[in-house]
């Protein structure tokens, strides 16, 4: 239980962090394609006897290069693009685990996590993980921030615009792998988005926007995941849940009604509609 | 000591801010630019004007070095544009996320992040720049403010800050004027005129033959190619102005002289393309 705990806070303040660039940018459906896409990765890895994240990386970037190619051509939008790869990925991971023996557990696991089976390995994989995340954040934070704001400002001061776009991925990626057990692959997108999503209708700012984000993860991730274990119930989807519901209640308390009304009245605003 | 991806290129003393020389841009096969060259000297303020899709942000794609010319040279104090940090570009507002969690403050601060240089965080010397480029643009007293809050102009001038602060001693802005009200305009005019004594050259982009009356040392005059270049009172005549404008133009002779009025106006759909490949999920108009 002590091991599930520390998993889930490391999660809880990973996850959220590295998704608030996510949020930020509208890339959620990215973030959920990629982490199903990432399946035969793992499967493979484990099948071979590679370490899983290696496979994850692996499938990560080759699924975001599929991505661009796709959506080079002009009768192909990015998004489809993404269902495309999203979807044919995942379906070839399946297909890879279904030759296992223990198939329909494996995936249950993989799907939703199973986070009281992590083992001390795996913790120390989920920590060491998670730290190296943080880390990459914070010494990248601003070149992030420009990417994530102002794509053309990132030209403009010559940051190496194509390098960041892979970190963020790369990241993405080992966030994901970190996260597997904890709350599986398919929800994994909550995880990502949902506490940083909640934060961004509380916070102004960046920093603290990924501060009430990370704050609001482990919060989540650990009632949730006492709940499940005195309810017995999945404890994936229970911190998910767990997630969901404080997002639904700050956003009917909607904390910036007030300003948003103020803000509507004093001025038509300039601003392009749909954008 | 800074690390910094790419060490940006000297700036030739004889040079010229920027020259183009015979540039071509095509865009799925068909030509955006013909055949441009001019050449802006240290200090100058230009205004680029032109219909929409005329090329004028195609043009500043190619100066700050988004876009390679098929065809040309494009040259920034003596060298190619890539690695210069000393262009500043001043984008249209429609293509801000203005939601995005920012203050006046931390928007103009990302221009100081070349500056800074990776694994460092802004020092004494950034925020100094930062808090000189907003009294520069008058908007010191708005530095908490979130950047969604603020009127047009405001908008502007942050941006306007932004490219101060990184230090650009090229500013490009792109329909600075657009959707302002007259004081919001003068009020932005009158900065770049404080910013003239600064050396820093400007070139202005806009589809509104109006703003530019009276107000620049030379109007460039593009529609794909570039129709005229020089000053105002020779390139603003009908007879030029048709060239470019086509049937947008509409002369009046009137007793007091001619009148030539544009209709061009709003959305300009050129720049509502990604101008960085897109990333992935990122929404597309």
């Amino acid at each position: 239980m002590v091991r599930a705990l520390v998993a889930a806070v490391t999660v809880g303040i990973v996850c959220p962090v590295l998704g608030t660039f996510l949020v930020l940018q509208g890339m959620a459906f990215f973030g959920d394609a990629l982490a199903h896409a990432i399946l035969p990765g793992i499967v493979l890895a484990f099948l071979v006897g590679w370490p899983l994240a290696l496979g994850a990386l692996l499938f990560g970037l080759a699924s975001a290069v599929a991505i661009g190619v796709i959506s080079e051509r002009e009768e192909i939008r990015e998004d489809t693009a993404i269902g495309i790869v999203f979807a044919g990925s995942f379906a070839l991971g399946v297909a890879l685990l279904s030759t296992v023996r223990s198939y329909a557990t494996d995936l249950a696991h993989i799907l939703f996590g199973n986070v009281l089976g992590v083992s001390d390995d795996d913790l120390r994989l989920i920590v060491v993980l998670g730290i190296l995340v943080l880390l990459l954040v914070v010494l990248f934070y601003k070149e992030l921030l420009v990417m994530a704001f102002d794509p053309i400002l990132a030209v403009v001061l010559r940051l190496p615009v194509r390098g960041l776009r892979y970190l963020l991925l790369v990241m993405l990626a080992i966030t994901i792998v970190a996260s597997l057990q904890t709350v599986g692959l398919a929800l994994m997108i909550a995880m990502l988005v949902t506490p940083a999503s909640t934060a961004s209708l509380l916070a102004r700012r960046v920093p603290s926007m990924m501060a009430v984000a990370a704050a609001l993860g482990v919060a989540s991730n650990v009632v949730g995941l006492y709940i499940s274990f005195y309810l017995d119930v999945a404890s994936g989807p229970t911190m998910v849940l767990v997630a969901t519901a404080v997002f639904l209640g700050v956003f009917a308390a909607d904390p910036r009604r007030r300003r948003r009304e103020v803000h509507a009245a004093m001025s038509p605003g300039p601003l392009a509609p749909g954008r | 000591m800074v690390f910094r991806f790419r060490r940006p290129p000297e700036h030739q003393p004889t040079a010229a801010t920027v020259e183009l020389e015979h540039v071509w841009v095509y865009r799925k096969g068909v030509p955006a630019l013909e055949d441009i060259s001019f050449r802006l000297e240290r200090g100058e303020q230009v205004a680029v004007l032109g219909p929409n899709g005329a090329g004028k942000s195609t043009l500043f794609q190619v100066i700050v070095g988004i876009l390679r010319p098929q065809r040309g040279r494009v040259r920034i104090y003596g060298s190619g544009p890539d690695r210069h940090l000393c262009i500043g570009y001043v984008p249209q507002r429609n293509q801000i996320d203005w939601r995005f969690p920012v203050t006046v403050w931390d928007a103009v601060m990302m221009g100081r992040v070349a500056r800074i240089g990776f694994f460092r965080w802004p020092g004494p010397r950034d925020r100094e720049a930062v808090a000189q480029a907003l009294a520069e643009v008058g908007m010191d007293a708005y530095r908490e403010r979130q950047i969604g809050e603020l009127s047009g102009g405001q908008q502007q001038r942050v941006f306007l800050a932004r490219a101060l602060a990184q230090e650009a001693e090229l500013l490009l802005l792109d329909e600075p004027l657009t959707g302002l009200d007259v004081p919001s305009q003068e009020a932005l005019l009158a900065i770049l005129d404080r910013l003239r004594h600064r050396g820093i050259s400007i070139i202005v982009a806009t589809h509104d033959l109006g703003q530019v009356m009276g107000r620049y040392d030379r109007v460039l005059l593009l529609n794909r190619r570039l129709i005229a270049d020089g000053p105002p009172a020779e390139v603003l005549r009908p007879p030029i102005l048709a060239q470019a404008f086509g049937s947008h133009l509409h002369i009046l002779p009137l007793p007091e002289g001619t009148v030539a009025i544009p209709d061009t106006c709003c959305s300009n759909r050129e720049m509502v393309q990604p101008l960085v490949s897109g990333r992935p999920g990122r929404d597309r108009p």
